[in-house]
């Protein structure tokens, strides 16, 4: 082992129940005080190998090594105990909680008896401090922002002694000016003398802040390198393994009639908080209306008023003339709304079931798959074999399970049941969240492909590059409410959503006003 | 892949059971040989023997195609049992109180028993849908409920004072399943049971309704977001399950007895839990399995009357089969391992 190495990671092979080989040989040296990249296409097996080095998965074969000796993890307290610290990308928190008795949750303060809140409280204030990561140490988790919740979870993980950490896409959920504030902090940190893992697939990002990067693609090592050898363009070949262009080309908007509205919708949750605060807007035929915003700030609950999972206490939602406010999810599906859930084993399949069984599930009820008045097996192999090839879904046959494909695969068949039914408003939440980029590329096309069908479409994204680069108009949400209305997409950036999603700026109310027409 | 593994798993579950049951009996009998014998060929030996094990898995299929349909839609009712004992109960009082020609007697039997099968097993749904009860607990306390109104319509209504233990009067002759084979006791209830097998199949595989089921008992938020009126399925599927369970309780009765004697609740529900898993909830594999529990149990009696291990040793058997068959874990380190091998082009 070469001298330096904090951690190592030798022939790591993963295979997970169901025969999916995440990691195959994965080789990676990380030195002690470098900021190491670790990049790779979704479902390139970034996650996988993490999770085996935090002894959260056991690897199939190879071996892990910290500070030069070999370890055999158990479970996470295993790699804790031996300084490692993760930062996850759904965050480990007790919302209810304050972000000091997170803190030290599981490491508590005081005797058995009793825990000691204001100890805990001086200890959050004294890491906060040192570390120059400013938390609320007596506010509770729910109240603090996202960007404020990842600087928790890094301290949770310093507080327990951590001197390698490791980070998990930690700027999927931030703004370009958190991301930058995160930055600076990871290098105090470096220079603190901690070593840490930086995951990711943004390229400028690593650029910016790493020493070097280990890439990977299906599961394999394509090699390490010090950061300054390769430019982009490289790393991309290295990561996709051929060019891929995700600037979508697309036609001048020729915006048809305005067939969607929402007027002056608000709802509040059962614990009386307001997730929707007076949003009206309307959507043309032939427009990509974008959604930005930060996760958990109304968009959600938007999009299921809007589907029809949830009730507003007010407003109205119009469909081609039609009010749809009170009406059910299949008469809603039966006037021309189609919807791409943001979580797709969630909300958007059933994963135990056929890819057939997932495939008509909108078609179902109706006579196109009957025969004798009873369901056709051979028209539903049929029907579902056209919609898997003309969308690319790679597949052995119709009647294995959903849970067998790759995430890229099941958004695709999702997005094909949704296109196949001529719907005049497809809800697309989080398109292209989580999946490979060859996937991403090709839903991308095929949105723009509705758009020049003349289909009114809402895209809710989180990915700011993604909603520049499709939308022709956009709304920026923030606490429920619109606060920034943008129709000149070509005029805007991510620096200026970026002010938007965070509060700093709002548009006037007669410029918002105008997203919404009679 | 899986369905091999999954036709090997249940093969190993059953192999450490008999394994098991033979170690036993090695161990307490005096006798070993023919405590063996007869609990694995007895049913074999005779032609009453081996049809009495299809006449006894009449009610079996019944109630697992019950538990199968409700579980399918991921519910845990139990209620079935009150729709079979009140099933049998409706039987009695309409073969005892109303006089029909032969023929036309069972068929009103069935319809009505099937119907207050259905009506109670819609109590449950309703309220889980409307008051967001459990199911599994408002079913089994009003399975006690159903139960002791049983006992109280046979004893007010319908008892032979004469007889000196608990029976109702006796049934209407026209009131009966016709036997199939004579010199056994194989009847008419047991094509009844496979129809019932064939349309629940039809159900739940080749109608919207069984759609509506299946997806909801997979992922009911998926369900609710393709427009499934998930309220309207749980309450429905519990409907046709009682209404089968009632169905189960009048066949077994007009098949196998001639008076109302279920003083105990014979608590086929409980084996209609066991079918359903070792069925996997399909109403196409509830015929096999049904005709397994009831050829061990045959040839537990023939072997606890022939020789000095009791028949409770089926309970053994049974419980070892449910422990290996829902042991998620059971066997996946050595299915993993072949994955992986598979994978990786034998590397490993």
């Amino acid at each position: 082992m070469e001298q330096g190495n904090v951690l190592e990671a030798r022939n790591i092979t993963k295979v997970y129940p169901g025969g999916v080989v995440a990691n195959h040989n994965v080789n990676l040296e990380i030195r002690r005080g470098e900021i190491h990249a670790l990049v790779g296409e979704n479902g390139a097996g970034k996650s996988t190998l993490m999770k085996m080095l935090f002894g959260m998965l056991a690897p199939t074969e190879g071996q892990i090594f910290v500070e030069g000796k070999e370890v055999h993890f158990s479970s996470s307290s295993d790699a804790i105990a031996a300084g490692l610290g993760m930062v996850h990308q759904h965050f480990m928190q007790v919302p209810s909680m304050t972000v000091a008795e997170n803190l030290i949750l599981g490491a508590e303060t005081g005797n058995a008896l009793k825990v000691d809140r204001k100890e805990a409280v001086r200890i959050t204030k004294e890491l906060s401090d040192k570390y120059n990561l400013k938390v609320e140490a007596q506010e509770k988790v729910e109240d603090i922002s996202l960007a404020m919740r990842q600087k928790l979870e890094i301290l949770k993980a310093l507080y327990r002694g951590a001197h390698i950490l490791i980070l998990d896409e930690p700027t999927a959920v931030l703004t370009p000016q958190e991301t930058e504030e995160l930055f600076e902090q990871l290098k105090l940190l470096r220079e603190n003398g901690h070593t840490i893992i930086f995951i990711s697939h943004k390229l400028n990002e690593v650029k910016a802040l790493c020493n070097r990067m280990t890439i990977l693609r299906d599961g394999k090592t394509m090699g390490t390198y010090e950061i300054s050898d390769l430019d982009e363009q490289e790393i991309s070949r290295l990561m996709v393994g051929r060019d891929v262009s995700l600037d979508i080309e697309k036609e001048e908007a020729k915006y048809g009639k305005n067939i969607f509205s929402v007027k002056d919708l608000i709802y509040a949750d059962s614990f009386g908080k307001t997730r929707l605060d007076h949003v009206s807007f309307s959507i043309h035929q032939g427009q990509i209306l974008g959604i930005a915003g930060i996760d958990g700030n109304g968009q959600s609950e938007l999009v299921e008023a809007i589907v029809g999972t949830l009730r507003p206490q007010h407003g109205t939602i119009t469909l081609k003339g039609q009010d749809i406010t009170r009406a059910s999810v299949r008469t809603r599906q039966e006037a021309g709304i189609s919807h791409v859930s943001e979580d797709r084993m969630r909300y958007g399949s059933a994963p135990k079931l056929s890819l057939e069984d997932n495939t008509i599930s909108k078609v179902y009820y109706t006579d196109r798959l009957k025969s004798h008045g009873l369901i056709d097996g051979k028209k539903v192999s049929e029907f579902t074999n056209r919609i898997l090839k003309e969308f690319l879904v790679k597949y052995d046959n119709s009647k294995q399970t959903v849970s067998e494909l790759s995430g890229g695969n099941v958004q695709k068949l999702i997005v094909g049941r949704e296109f196949d039914y001529e719907p005049d408003l497809l809800i697309m939440n989080q398109p292209t969240r989580g999946i490979d980029v060859g996937a991403i590329e090709f839903i991308r096309k095929k949105i723009v492909e509705m758009r020049s069908q003349q289909k009114a479409i809402l895209l809710v994204s989180a990915d700011l590059s993604e909603i520049l680069s499709l939308s022709d108009a956009i709304l920026v949400m923030h606490e429920g409410r619109i606060v920034g209305y943008i129709d000149d997409v070509k005029s805007t950036s991510e620096n200026e959503l970026g002010l938007y999603m965070l509060g700093v700026k709002e548009d006037s109310k007669e410029r918002i006003g105008g997203a919404y027409r009679e | 892949m899986s369905k091999k593994f999954t036709a090997i798993r249940l093969l190993c579950a059953f192999a450490i059971a008999m394994a098991l049951s033979i170690a036993i009996i090695l161990a307490v009998s005096e006798e070993p040989g023919t405590a063996i014998f007869n609990l694995f060929i007895g049913p074999l030996q005779s032609k009453r023997h081996f049809f009495e094990v299809f006449s006894s898995s009449v009610p079996l299929i019944f109630t697992g195609l019950a538990l199968g349909l409700v579980f399918k839609s991921g519910n845990f009712s139990m209620i079935s049992d009150a729709c079979l004992y009140i099933g049998g109960v409706v039987t009695a009082a309409i073969a005892i109180e109303i006089a029909l020609p032969a023929g036309v007697h069972p068929v009103v039997i069935m319809i009505a028993a099937a119907a207050v099968g259905g009506l109670i097993g819609s109590i449950p749904a309703l309220l889980k849908v409307y008051f967001h009860t459990n199911e599994l607990v408002t079913s089994l306390m009003l399975n006690y409920v159903f139960y002791y109104l049983g006992i109280y319509t046979i004893t007010k209504f319908l008892a032979d004072r004469e007889a000196g233990a608990f029976a109702s009067r006796k049934y209407a002759s026209t009131a009966v399943l016709p036997g199939i084979l004579s010199g056994t006791n194989f009847h008419a209830g047991y094509l009844i049971a496979i129809a019932v097998v064939i349309l629940l199949y039809l159900l739940v595989f080749k109608t919207k309704f069984g759609y509506e089921i299946r997806v909801s008992g997979s992922n009911p938020q998926f369900a609710k977001y393709s427009g499934i009126n998930t309220s309207r399925v749980i309450i429905l599927t519990q409907v046709v399950a009682g209404a089968v369970a009632g169905l189960g309780g009048a066949v077994e009765q007009m098949g196998m007895y001639q008076r109302f004697n279920w003083q105990d609740s014979p608590s086929y529900a409980w084996d209609g839990v066991i079918i359903a898993i070792l069925s996997g909830n399909n109403p196409k594999m509830v015929p096999f399995a049904a005709f397994f529990l009831a050829y061990i149990r045959v040839g537990a009696d023939l072997m606890s009357r022939r020789s000095d291990v009791q028949n409770e040793l089926v309970s053994i058997i049974q419980a070892v089969l449910i422990l290996f068959v829902t042991a998620e874990r059971f066997m996946a380190g050595w299915k993993q391992r072949q994955e992986a091998k598979k994978a990786l082009g034998g590397e490993v």
